[in-house]
């Protein structure tokens, strides 16, 4: 891959992290969490893909990110309340942002006119000269371009943005004035970078203009002793320091905002002339003031010698101590529990998914290998308490928490999916006109990585499906004594080996009478059938159904329940529907853990040995003489109960030409396939129920009609998994099956 | 006598095997491993020379009844057969063939281009000969062995 290609790829990689981090930082201050750690890392989030955006020069985004940012660096200095209000139109940004994202990931263009309306709202919500921002803009790209430039020593403030008086807080907060003016003297700030920082595309000529800016009177002076000569320096190396001189009345925190994205990167010193206190840390929020006490005395307590070099650690201390007891103060033990989060969080490495593949197919393998390896041993006749059987017993307790902590490190909480939901929810809602609260739980219970990407489309599909149709309106719920918002609820839970999803709605619950009168004029249904409520509900699922008269686009492109079905149903997995009229309805997904093991009936035919995936089958029967009867030339079919189903030979399907058993000699699996409803699959023998692991056959030979996929046996041989819909398809495209023609020649031959 | 470059290397090294009484090679570069035979498993509707698939180490591998491919006849495989494990593209497959002769190396030895044959369907597959102490040597293309009748089912 192009180098620049390979960078761009982890840009958007890190996008959808920050994306993530954007919405779960908003939907907590949605909830109420105005924290100055959560609005922090909201505005990280943006500003980092700003920056990305700048270098990859995806003007678009930059732009609009440029403008959210504005707004939310207002909120951050407590010049903007965070309001319901500003909540909403924030959320709407971080969609929107989302799709500029996805526009320049796609090479394309995000909606300009849905950009342009969403930053004239956020515009509007922005104090004072944030409308000028946005014409700024463009100053600010050309000031990413690295070219070596000469800070002009006198340069004029720009933007005098001292909207913070020390004096005045300090007064306010009791704090005598003297106290404060004995620590007066100019600043120096002495600002080194590491070559990390220009690695991390910051620059030191933007700190340094923003420190200039701070005050009309600020002197640098350049630091080039660390220089070496030009044969010996790194190119990529950071070999200048500077010192900046600004005035007293510069407050600290202004200083400390400069450096808010390089202080890990650098070293930085902050002191008054004259080597006096060598912080004083001030955040600008006015109602930290009344903690400035406080965290005073814990930062006389944390720093108690002036160190020579307390730079990089300042910055941190000087954050941290005022959230903290603000945090205390207020009795959130929410915005607590979410800085305790934040303050640790899991250390992780970002892994090749094929190395993870790689090495629980070699897990697999040992697995199988000390199957065998047990087998022999036990056949030899060695004795149980002898020290072969006691090692074995040991690797085979060794293999199996080998084999679990392999397969956890596929694992991911569905919280990416989930987290996916709430911007889908206020569209739909939006586009419906129905208000809805959206309510997750569960997001950290853990399945398989494919599952979870596999997981998005269902979920997504119940969802707009839940607000669509199950969910009245505002008015028709405050006529059925509801509150006007419904509430969908998206839950996910780990029960008996496998996870449930569960889509809840306080709707109105299934229409039966309309949706059995749609299914008896699609013909799904008799006209004088008589269904229980349970039956009428799942015709839902039924193919080509679909209540909404007309197809709308929020439910979905005129793809329908029974989309949803196939799609579970492929994952191994099974959907049920529970509603209660005038009180919602319930869908449930069960799906398997992971997509690399399958339940599976492991049968005979012939003499091959295959596996049939245990969710398709319905039940398995031996048929009686008289409930296999031919239909047509060469056709057959079994009597189950009332129902006739097609009678299909699985080894005359697969190719393997076998001669036909005679049906009452073998067994039928009784499954629910895809395009032809149920269908009775004939084989010789079942051995057995299993759990397999799921090999590709496709990676080195390819698809094959019949077959799903590929497993390992105990023995160590290869065994076929059953593709029950493809083998139906397969049975139908067959021309004359070859038995028939035997037969044939049979009967002339007499 | 011509003489055709493997790949545009010189000094390649070639890993002989025998099939009857016919000898072939393939670039070792292209040779994973060799085992000995075990029974395959069937693949439903899989052209004849496709024996069926087998177990490595995890991976599930399509083995190629090389004689049958080349129209020499299917092989009635013995526990002395042995499985050329090789790599074909993004591919790992088995090739059967009845036994491993010798390593050879290009630049001891010259490449011929194949004679003309009349409707021979070994001739897809062979791309030049080597003379050695009066055997003769067919050099293989691996690209068409299992290729073929996939793109022909695609």
């Amino acid at each position: 891959m192009d180098p620049m290609d390979a960078i761009r790829t982890t840009f958007f990689i890190e996008c959808d992290e920050l994306l993530a981090q954007l919405e779960e930082g908003l939907m907590a201050m949605e909830q109420g969490a105005t924290d100055s750690e959560t609005i922090n890392s909201v505005f990280r989030a943006v500003h980092s893909v700003k920056g990305g955006g700048g270098a990859f020069g995806l003007d678009p985004l930059v732009r609009f990110s440029h403008v959210f940012e504005t707004l939310l660096d207002q909120i951050r200095s407590g010049q903007v309340d965070p309001s319901e209000t500003v909540v909403a139109t924030l959320l709407r940004a971080a969609d929107m942002l989302a799709d500029h994202v996805n526009a320049a990931r796609d090479g394309g263009v995000a909606d300009e006119a849905r950009s342009e309306q969403i930053a004239a709202a956020i515009m509007a919500l922005t104090v004072g000269g944030a409308a000028n921002a946005f014409e700024e803009q463009p100053a600010e790209i050309e000031g990413l371009n690295f070219t070596p430039q000469l800070v002009s020593l006198d340069l004029p403030a720009a933007a005098p943005a001292d909207d913070f008086d020390l004096a005045a807080l300090l007064a306010s907060a009791g704090v005598d004035a003297p106290a404060a003016e004995a620590a007066d003297g100019d600043w120096l700030v002495t600002f080194a970078p590491h070559a990390s920082l220009y690695a991390k595309a910051n620059d030191a000529a933007l700190v340094l203009r923003e420190l200039i800016g701070l005050a009309d009177e600020a002197t640098v002076s350049l630091d080039d002793e660390a220089l070496l000569p030009l044969e010996e320096m790194d190119p990529a190396g950071a070999y200048l320091g500077w010192t900046v001189r600004l005035p007293a009345s510069v407050a600290e925190a202004d200083i400390r905002d400069a450096f808010a994205f390089v202080d890990e990167d650098c070293d930085l010193e902050i002191k008054r002339e004259g080597g006096a206190a060598d912080t004083v840390a001030v955040e600008p929020q006015a109602e930290e003031s009344l903690n400035l006490l406080d965290s005073l005395l814990l930062q006389v307590k944390e720093e108690p010698a002036p160190d020579p070099h307390p730079a990089p650690a300042a910055p941190a201390a000087a954050v941290d101590p005022a959230p903290k007891p603000e945090a205390v103060a207020a009795g959130a033990p929410m915005q607590a529990a979410a800085s305790a989060t934040a303050a640790a969080p899991p250390q992780t490495i970002r892994v090749d998914l094929d190395r993870v593949d790689r090495l629980i197919n070699l897990v697999g393998e040992l697995v199988i290998n000390q199957a065998m390896l047990a087998q022999r041993v036990h056949e030899s006749g060695a004795g149980k308490a002898t020290d072969v059987n006691l090692a074995l017993t040991d690797l085979e307790l060794l293999t199996r928490g080998i084999q679990d902590s392999v397969m956890a490190i596929r694992a991911q909480p569905v919280k990416s999916v989930f987290q996916r939901m709430p911007r889908l929810v206020r569209e739909v809602g939006e586009a419906t006109g129905k208000r809805v609260r959206l309510v997750t739980e569960g997001e950290g219970t853990e399945v398989d990585k494919t599952v979870v990407e596999k997981l998005s489309d269902p979920i997504t599909h119940m969802i707009r499906n839940a607000i669509d149709h199950g969910l009245e309106t505002p008015a028709e719920r405050e006529a059925a004594g509801k509150s006007a918002e419904g509430t969908v609820r998206l839950t996910a839970a780990h029960r008996s080996g496998r996870i449930v999803i569960e889509v809840a709605d306080d709707g109105k619950g299934v229409d039966r009478v309309r949706v059995k009168a749609k299914a008896i004029e699609k013909g799904l249904i008799a006209t004088d059938a008589q269904l229980s409520d349970e039956e009428i509900d799942n015709l839902i699922f039924a193919p080509g159904f679909s209540t909404a008269s007309t197809v709308s686009d929020i439910s979905g492109r005129g793809v329908g329940m029974d989309v949803v079905k196939r799609s579970v149903q492929a994952l191994g997995g099974r959907i049920t529907i529970v509603s209660t009229p005038g009180q919602g309805s319930r869908f449930s997904l069960s799906l398997p853990l992971t997509l690399a093991v399958l339940d599976g009936m492991v049968v005979t035919v012939g003499d091959q040995t295959l596996v049939a995936p245990l969710t398709a089958i319905i039940e398995s029967l031996k048929p009686r003489a008289g409930e296999v009867r031919p239909l047509g030339p060469h056709n057959k079919v079994l009597q189950i109960r009332d129902a006739y189903v097609p009678l299909i030979d699985t080894g005359a399907a697969l190719g393997f030409g076998r001669s036909a058993l005679e049906p009452t000699e073998g067994v039928a699996l009784l499954v629910d396939s895809e395009n032809a409803g149920q269908v009775a699959l004939m084989v010789d023998q079942i051995l057995g129920q299993r759990q397999v692991v799921i090999k590709s056959l496709e990676t080195n030979y390819g698809a094959t009609d019949g077959v799903a996929a590929a497993t390992i046996l105990g023995d160590g041989r290869v065994a076929l998994i059953l593709d029950i819909d493809g083998l139906v398809t397969a049975h139908r495209r067959m021309p004359p099956p070859a038995p028939r023609t035997e037969s044939l020649v049979l009967t002339a031959a007499e | 006598m011509t003489d055709i470059s493997l790949d545009g290397r010189d000094g390649s090294e070639l890993i002989s095997f025998r099939i009857g009484e016919q000898e072939f090679c393939v670039d070792i570069m292209a040779v994973r491993e060799i085992r000995g035979w075990t029974p395959a498993t069937p693949v439903p509707h899989s052209p004849p020379f496709v024996r069926g698939v087998i177990n490595l180490r995890g991976a599930v591998l399509p083995v190629i009844d090389l004689a049958d491919r080349l129209g020499l006849g299917r092989a009635v495989e013995t526990a002395r057969h042995v499985i050329i494990v090789v790599q074909i593209g993004s591919r790992i497959v088995g090739l059967l063939v009845d036994a491993v002769c010798d390593i050879l190396s290009t630049a001891d030895h010259v490449v011929q281009r194949t004679p003309d044959l009349a409707g021979d369907q070994m001739q897809n597959f062979v791309r030049g000969l080597i003379a050695l102490d009066g055997r003769m040597i067919s050099l293989l293309d691996l690209d068409l062995v299992l290729d073929q009748p996939q793109r022909e089912a695609a």
